[in-house]
């Protein structure tokens, strides 16, 4: 077989070949949920209910979706250039631990100056984690596939290392676990009486820059040329090196911020469970919004919802709740390859 | 640093490094072979993990052992037909693809656990590979007990790294694998498939991958854990950047890795390890394989059609 480029795909094709992809997810997990012992249609409804039948499942998915919006951005901006990020989870982590250090009491400002502070901190540490990959692929060519994947073990043990040490809850009993930020270090509540902070708002509002910043500016301009060919870009005059460098402050800083936001506005301090893996599913969120910043927020709701739903209909219909997790990797290889085949046709011979 | 030297000198220590470098040199072999072929294969991790539960569920359903690291192999085998299909025809992105199945296998793999034994809280045990002495050569002093004292699967670690060099670098099948890696066109102009070529170099060297997990299972432990296989795929994928694509330093990488590994946890005892946190010494194999990489990418020899797609929309 070879394949062969659709010169004008008709929309039939954009849109059929995706919904396709996501029925043929839709019945895989219901023959999963049926082996369990589950009625599937049942299974599915549960899911769909638990994600947003309540308002309650739907701050939920909101809380959620927060933390996977910044790593899906991450990922994406980083793809976008070919900058193979692989280690949201690590630049996650220090950005918590940037948002713990100097939440925590050290510095006794107002909120007003204390929360953009600890953000651009956060950011800080972020980007550096992936500087270091970045500088030693335009250096020495090292493939950051490797580094970034190998340095998220290296940071977890040294965020673990800080919380049974220097970061260790005094009050803790002995749990590894943060002090709690000051009052003035946390995202305030968006609405008076909800759980959703202020973190989803900054999560919206970075979507919607990244999409001006890629679409609307040079550095846009040259991350995707960059992306597309960067001996050509080089050729054409774009500073490739300058222009990774930049990818990787944007990167890691938008997947700090996922840790900024975690700590600040959801969980008040920090311990070894931040993560749930937000940096690995960032992928899959950044994948199925091809990339784009606006979808990143539309995928991390999705993916999200997944998520929240299968929790609880885990616990209403007694299907393990690994199934959200072969439903997200199935969505995300069948769209992977119905959008491939959205541009390109089979023909045999 | 006498400690260090005491370490050093103790057989016990050299079989322990032997046996640790076992798992990983069987998946660092499957993922060399996808390599050469010019596939790189992130679905390594998820791979291990249902190597590991396939081999352990099939001897525990009543398989004896042989057949058990056979049905790994297989189960191994599938997950590499659908990653090779997905990224050698399709072309589709080898990260994204990689990444997919490593979230697909691993969610799978304890999905069906959870099937299987729904309300164990300790996993069952099984009766694992035994030590098979090799006589004679297991009285050596130090290299006895590290070389010849160990599980028949370590031996086939062993051999499985000595075959898939001999097949690469020996054999025209192993010729024509390495040029699919390096220059398809030409292997097309040969009248020879570069897709099948690499699909198969996929399928074999996933099943690898998953022999390896099974090492985990089946040799190393006698039941299943979640989160068993901890980064060792990932150790692999750095393993083969630093052995540069040969099967020979791939081997010697791994062996050295495991020896750290080995190490550290002795050193975890010595009065030396209760000053020093203890994370310090499990994060210091990842840096040093970060440091070997830095080292070895300066001659490295990637091969040049790695992640590069053939002939997708062309001709």
């Amino acid at each position: 077989m070879r394949l062969e480029p659709v010169v004008r795909p008709t929309s039939l094709r954009t849109l059929g070949l995706p919904a396709l992809a996501l029925a043929a997810t839709v019945i895989f997990a219901s023959g999963l949920a049926a082996l369990a012992g589950a009625a599937p249609l049942s299974v599915l409804g549960l899911i769909v209910e638990g994600a947003v039948g309540s308002r309650f499942a739907l701050l939920e998915t909101l809380n959620r979706a927060t933390p996977l919006i910044f790593t899906g951005l991450a990922v994406a901006v980083a793809f976008r250039a070919k900058l193979w990020n692989i280690g949201a989870e690590a630049q996650l982590y220090l950005g918590a631990v940037a948002t713990v250090v100097l939440g925590t009491g050290y510095l006794g400002w107002p909120a007003a100056l204390l929360l953009p502070t600890l953000a651009l901190a956060a950011i800080a540490c972020g980007a550096v984690a992936l500087l270091v990959p970045t500088f030693l692929k335009t250096r020495f060519g090292v493939d950051e596939v490797v580094t970034t994947l190998l340095l998220n073990f290296v940071v977890l043990l040294f965020v673990s290392m800080l919380l049974e040490g220097p970061l260790k809850d005094p009050m803790g009993l002995g749990w590894p676990k943060s002090a709690r930020l000051v009052e003035e270090a946390r995202l305030p509540r968006i609405v008076e009486g909800l759980r959703l902070h202020w973190g989803f708002g900054l999560a919206l509002i970075c979507a919607g820059a990244v999409w001006v910043i890629q679409t609307r500016t040079i550095w846009g301009y040259e991350m995707r040329a960059v992306g597309m060919n960067a001996e050509a870009a080089h050729f054409a005059g774009v500073p490739v090196r300058a222009t990774l460098i930049r990818t990787a402050i944007l990167s890691g800083g938008l997947a700090a911020l996922a840790g900024f936001s975690e700590v600040a506005g959801a969980k008040g301090s920090l311990t070894l469970d931040l993560s749930p893996g937000f940096g690995y599913t960032g992928i899959i969120v950044a994948m199925l919004a091809l990339l784009n910043p606006l979808g990143v927020v539309v995928a991390a709701l999705f993916v999200a919802g997944v998520f929240v739903g299968a929790d609880s209909m885990s616990r209403a219909a007694g299907v393990p709740t690994y199934l959200a997790d072969i439903l997200l990797a199935t969505a995300l290889l069948s769209m992977v390859l119905a959008i491939m085949l959205t541009r390109f046709r089979v023909r045999r011979g | 640093m006498t400690e260090i030297v005491d370490i050093l000198l103790s057989a016990s220590f050299w079989a322990a490094a032997i046996r640790i470098a076992s798992p990983l040199i069987f998946a660092a072999m499957g993922e060399l072979i996808c390599e050469r072929a010019g596939v790189l294969n992130l679905g390594i991790e998820g791979i291990m993990v249902t190597g590991a539960f396939a081999g352990w569920m099939a001897v525990y359903s009543g398989l004896s052992l042989w057949p058990g690291v056979g049905v790994a192999l297989l189960a191994g085998m599938g997950f590499g037909l659908l990653h090779a299909v997905l990224t050698v025809p399709f072309g589709l992105s080898q990260h994204v693809v990689g990444l997919g199945i490593t979230l697909l296998a691993t969610a799978a793999t304890y999905f069906a656990y959870r099937l299987a034994l729904p309300e164990v809280t300790s996993p069952p045990k099984i009766a694992a590979f035994t030590e098979w002495p090799v006589p004679i050569l297991s009285d050596l002093p130090l290299l006895g007990p590290a070389l010849f004292t160990q599980t028949p699967l370590t031996y086939a670690a062993f051999a499985t790294a000595g075959i898939v060099a001999l097949v690469l670098w020996r054999t025209p099948l192993g010729l024509a694998i390495r040029a699919a890696g390096e220059n398809p066109s030409a292997v097309a102009a040969q009248g020879l498939s570069v897709t099948g070529l690499r699909m198969g170099a996929v399928i074999v060297g996933s099943g690898l991958m998953a022999v390896g997990g099974a090492f985990l299972t089946m040799s190393a432990f006698d039941s299943f854990f979640f989160e068993m296989v901890n980064g060792r795929g990932w150790i692999c994928i750095a393993l083969v950047v630093f052995g540069a694509w040969k099967p020979g330093k791939t081997l010697l990488g791994a062996v050295l890795f495991a020896a750290f590994d080995a190490l550290q946890v002795r050193l975890q005892q010595t009065p030396l390890g209760a000053e020093v946190p203890y994370q310090i010494f499990l994060m210091a194999p990842y840096i040093l394989s970060i440091l070997a990489l830095v080292v070895m990418s300066r001659r490295a020899a990637v091969p040049a059609a790695l992640m590069v797609p053939f002939n997708r929309g062309e001709r």
